[in-house]
């Protein structure tokens, strides 16, 4: 029963998601017929399975809606958002009982009567009668519970849910033929509607047993069963070996695996590609026919598998996306705007991880473009731009990466207004906002500070949470960009590697290594015979060409760029022809192989800087092969001009490097009532100390702090140069101010040094320019902060002046 | 026992060294490693770990100890550090020693550039010293980056 249970709560699931899909499709086309039988027969499908697994509430809310559906699909009723809102409700309320299903085992006290009642005054509203007459086909509760325990127990236990599920669907048509105007009384009886419904398709999937008591109950006449069949022809053969499958279409051919047993399946896989290495290695040295051929077969297999393997975990895009027209048109109607979608490159495959990853960004991109990026129909009009939004998504591999872009046709982005709200928060310094581009100002999104403030919305149109959708993207390797033009719009792009991802690819030799070439970048093989060689590559000024076509070809050398061995200077020339970006131009190798479907794998983050590779991948052979990334090659080598194409990459490449270069920085009063700022890169902790806790050590104040003896040294020692410091415990309390003594705590968890300070005033992070010397000991120079002249503190030295007490104290 | 802790040994020709038994994933013979253009020195190439690749980081070469004339094969210590899984190459591998914390001592002052760095302290054994090193940095792009800079100079 449990795994009953456990089918029946994956195939709803299932369902549910695909009717969001098909619920705002049918908005669009209200007169689709067949996108409503097919939410008919979801809806249906469950309905009919908890009566029969006994979840009375869950039972009661989608028969109600089933009743709805029925009439709307007879054309009885017309569809309207009302309707669609209520149906969604229901969906929302099924999925609410569902959960509960899964954690309780059974449908929960909440029975939605609201909601019940709501999908019954929708009904009436439209349908000519509504009459709950028990049918006069409705067989009696014995004829069904004979099949069914017979069913249940018997071998054909498993595909109890799967003929009855897939079947009664169908047979809802013909019936209500029978049943006259009135649908309502197919839905009538609980337990028995699994059965019953399945009755009209016998032949195709029920299992023997049924088929006695379909004779019995309700022989289909021959018209409607075959008007019955026609929707679903592929059935009969599939759902036998589909256990289960209540979805139509494509899950019929599918089958569903846990995630953990594929990880092992990898991994076993990638145990045996080892030993298989090891087998080939030994026959190889082996005088054996037949052993030499056995492990030649062995290898063969072995790479096929390990790719099927890897392949099972892609996933398309489409799995996130699915969900994404519910979400838009339910934010839209709540916004009171009107927003269609638009979607391409559904089928872009990504490793499963990747999408789960990639989900709660898309779906914090696409609220925003619609919360903030569309604007009302009203305003929409008045800007002379059609009354409905368009959100339109893009997925595709381009360059061993899949990008995904989230556009909408709103405002856009107005970066005056950005500014001035950065400006404001001190995100960035007067100074700075002047010299930012607006592409640079909008990009400002990103910034932590702008996420904090609900408000930020109502003035920048745009930012919620916008840094947390960076950093999520940032997290699996990837990248986002926007581009905004004022009142056209704002595309997020974002580029995520194709960690596991599978990509055609070129294999070729240089320097006695192999290094695959994605073929997205390959245009074409050039082979320039040895008696061409010494002719067949020209010089423009110092630089290599080649004459394609008439057309010159920059030339790389890839031993050159890579430094590997030098190439023979004899035999044949091989040259391959790549794109980057714009350009074009040819790349020397040693040798060209042959074409692989490779693994793209991620290099580690040393490696990552190396701006030739794009990843790695494992060979056949069990040996790593390094993948080039040939936009890569083309910057080294120059091909590319610095105006252009670098484009996005660089400029993010640039703007990172500058959110690097700001700094943190510890305001605090120093003696004479100046300001002082400390880096606070090599601050532990800031703490409060208790002025009777401070105790002697030798020459020295100290504190007992986490378990170990923490040397006190005041600021204005350091600033004075004293050559002894000041001792707190002689000098008595009269000293201070306060009772508690506000330490900066330097150190790595080892060895620690306070420094006491008369009071902290604050922290703040930006870019500082040091713009005075030092005028001082212990200050390394001077700069402005926040409009007035402050020191910088020179913790380096303060660190070398202090060690030696370090030590001291250590002893003691 | 709170005070003792196990440590994984292995050596660079007589110098004794150990890290965190918990840090080491698997010890395995030398596998032909695929060199990566351009890398730090420090970075002797990739390996193929049962389908994961991994970086295989030499450790004479980040310490600044001659690499080896002779034609033995190094040992790869496969270890989890924060920034992911990485191979060690050593020249041998010891036994897991357990230590007491109360032998333990920080390297002395003279001990600087970047072994300061990665030798957190010794343990001091009978008649031999165990340096232990600091996994948490001994990976990080910084330190590999450093060393591939002095190695170049």
């Amino acid at each position: 029963m449990d795994d009953i249970l456990k089918e029946f709560l994956t195939e709803s699931l299932e369902g549910l998601d695909q009717l969001d899909t098909k619920f705002v499709l049918l908005e669009q086309n209200p007169e689709d017929r067949e996108t409503l039988a097919s939410i008919f027969r979801t809806v249906h499908t469950i309905k009919g399975t908890c009566g029969f697994l006994g979840f009375g509430h869950l039972e009661k809310l989608t028969h109600a809606g089933e009743n709805l559906l029925s009439l709307l699909r007879d054309g009885k009723l017309q569809f309207s958002r009302e309707i669609a809102s209520a149906l969604l409700n229901m969906l929302d309320a099924v999925r609410t009982m569902l959960g509960e299903v899964e954690r309780t085992g059974g449908d929960g006290e909440e029975a939605y009567p609201d909601l019940i009642e709501t999908l019954h005054r929708l009904k009436t509203g439209g349908a000519a009668a509504h009459s709950p007459p028990a049918s006069p086909i409705v067989p009696s509760p014995e004829i069904l519970s004979t099949p069914m325990s017979e069913t249940a127990t018997g071998e054909a236990g498993d595909f109890l849910l799967a003929p009855a599920a897939g079947a009664y669907p169908d047979a809802a048509d013909p019936l209500s033929v029978e049943a006259g105007t009135n649908a309502n009384p197919l839905a009538q009886p609980t337990a028995d509607n699994l059965i019953f419904f399945g009755l009209p398709e016998p032949t195709a999937a029920v299992p023997e047993p049924i088929i006695p008591a379909v004779a019995a109950s309700s022989p289909p006449t021959p018209a409607p069963l075959a008007e019955a069949m026609a929707p679903a022809p592929e059935r009969p053969n599939s759902a036998p070996v589909a256990p289960g499958s209540g979805a139509p279409t494509i899950a019929e051919s599918s089958i569903r695996v846990d995630v953990p047993l594929l990880d092992k399946l990898m991994n076993l896989v990638g145990e045996l590609v080892l030993a298989r290495n090891q087998i080939l290695e030994y026959s190889t040295l082996q005088e054996n026919a037949p052993l030499q051929a056995a492990s030649q077969r062995l290898n063969l297999i072995t790479s096929e598998l390990q790719e099927g393997i890897m392949r099972t975990r892609m996933q398309p895009i489409n799995n996130i996306w699915a969900k994404f027209p519910r979400v838009v048109r339910d934010l839209s109607v709540s916004c009171g705007k009107q927003v269609r979608v638009e979607m391409e490159g559904k089928e872009t495959e990504l490793d499963k991880s990747l999408i789960e990853a990639m989900k709660d960004p898309l779906t914090h991109l696409i609220r925003n473009a619609i919360d903030h990026g569309v604007e009302l129909p009203a305003i929409r009009q008045a800007d002379g731009k059609p009354e409905e939004g368009l959100l339109s998504m893009r997925a595709y591999h381009e360059g061993g990466q899949v990008h995904i872009e989230i556009g909408d046709d709103g405002a856009g982005i107005n970066p005056g207004k950005l500014r001035n709200k950065a400006l404001e928060k001190g995100l960035i310094t007067a100074e700075r906002a002047t010299t930012m581009t607006d592409q640079d100002i909008r990009r400002l999104i990103f910034l932590p500070g702008f996420s904090t403030a609900e408000k930020i919305t109502n003035i920048s149109g745009r930012g919620v949470g916008m840094d947390v959708v960076k950093t999520n993207i940032e997290k699996i390797g990837g990248v986002i960009d926007l581009e905004s033009e004022l009142g056209h719009g704002t595309t997020f792009k974002i580029r995520i590697p194709l960690t596991l991802a599978i990509v055609p690819a070129l294999i070729i030799t240089s320097g006695k290594e192999r290094f695959a070439i994605p073929q997205v970048n390959l245009l074409e093989l050039i082979r320039v015979n040895e008696e061409q060689r010494s002719s067949a590559i020209e010089y423009v000024h110092s630089n290599p060409v080649y004459r394609l076509r008439g057309k010159l070809l920059p030339i790389v050398h890839l031993n050159r760029e890579l430094r590997l061995a030098p190439a023979r200077a004899t035999g044949v020339i091989n040259i391959v022809v790549l794109q980057a970006g714009q350009h074009q131009f040819g790349l020397v190798v040693d040798q060209i192989n042959d074409t692989q479907e490779i693994v793209v794998k991620p290099l580690d983050k040393v490696l990552q800087d190396i701006p030739v590779f794009a990843g790695a991948t494992i060979m056949g052979d069990g040996r790593v092969a390094l993948i080039l990334d040939v936009l890569g090659i083309a910057q080294q080598a120059h091909i590319l001009s610095e105006s252009h194409d670098q484009g996005v990459s660089a400029q993010l490449r640039e703007a990172r490097s500058r959110t690097s270069e700001r700094q943190t920085l510890l305001l605090v009063r120093s003696p004479g009532n100046s300001r002082l700022a400390i880096p606070l890169a090599p601050v532990s902790r800031l703490e409060e100390i208790p002025i009777d806790q401070v105790e002697s050590a030798g020459e020295v104040d100290v504190v007992q702090y986490r378990g170990q003896i923490l040397p006190l040294i005041h600021l204005r020692d350091i600033l004075s140069e004293r050559r002894s410091f000041n001792r707190l415990v002689d000098a008595g309390a009269a000293s201070v101010d306060a009772n508690l003594l506000q330490a900066i705590v330097f150190g790595d968890g080892v060895r620690q040094v306070g420094l006491i300070v008369d009071e902290i005033l604050d922290i703040i992070q930006d870019v500082f320019e040091v713009k005075g010397r030092a005028t001082r000991n212990g200050v390394s120079g001077t700069l402005v902060i926040q409009g007035r002249v402050t020191e910088l503190f020179d913790v380096e030295g303060f660190l070398r002046r202090v060690a030696p007490l370090l030590a001291l104290v250590e002893e003691v | 026992m709170a005070d003792q802790r196990q440590l994984c040994t292995f050596f660079l020709e007589d110098r004794f060294f150990g890290i965190e038994v918990e840090r080491v994933q698997e010890v395995i013979r030398y596998q032909t490693v695929t060199p990566v253009p351009l890398a730090p020195a420090v970075v002797r190439g990739l390996i193929n770990l049962r389908g994961q690749i991994v970086t295989a980081i030499d450790l004479r070469r980040l310490l600044q100890v001659e690499d080896r004339t002779d034609e033995r094969l190094p040992i790869n210590i496969v270890m989890h550090a924060r920034q992911g899984i990485f191979s060690l190459l050593v020249d041998r591998i010891g036994d897991v020693l357990e230590v007491d914390e109360d032998s333990f001592e920080h390297p002395p002052d003279t001990l600087d550039g970047i072994a300061r760095e990665l030798i957190r302290g010794a343990y001091k054994l009978q008649g031999r010293l165990l340096l232990v090193l600091n996994v948490a940095k001994l990976f990080s792009p910084e330190i590999l980056h450093r060393g591939y800079r002095m190695a170049d100079a």
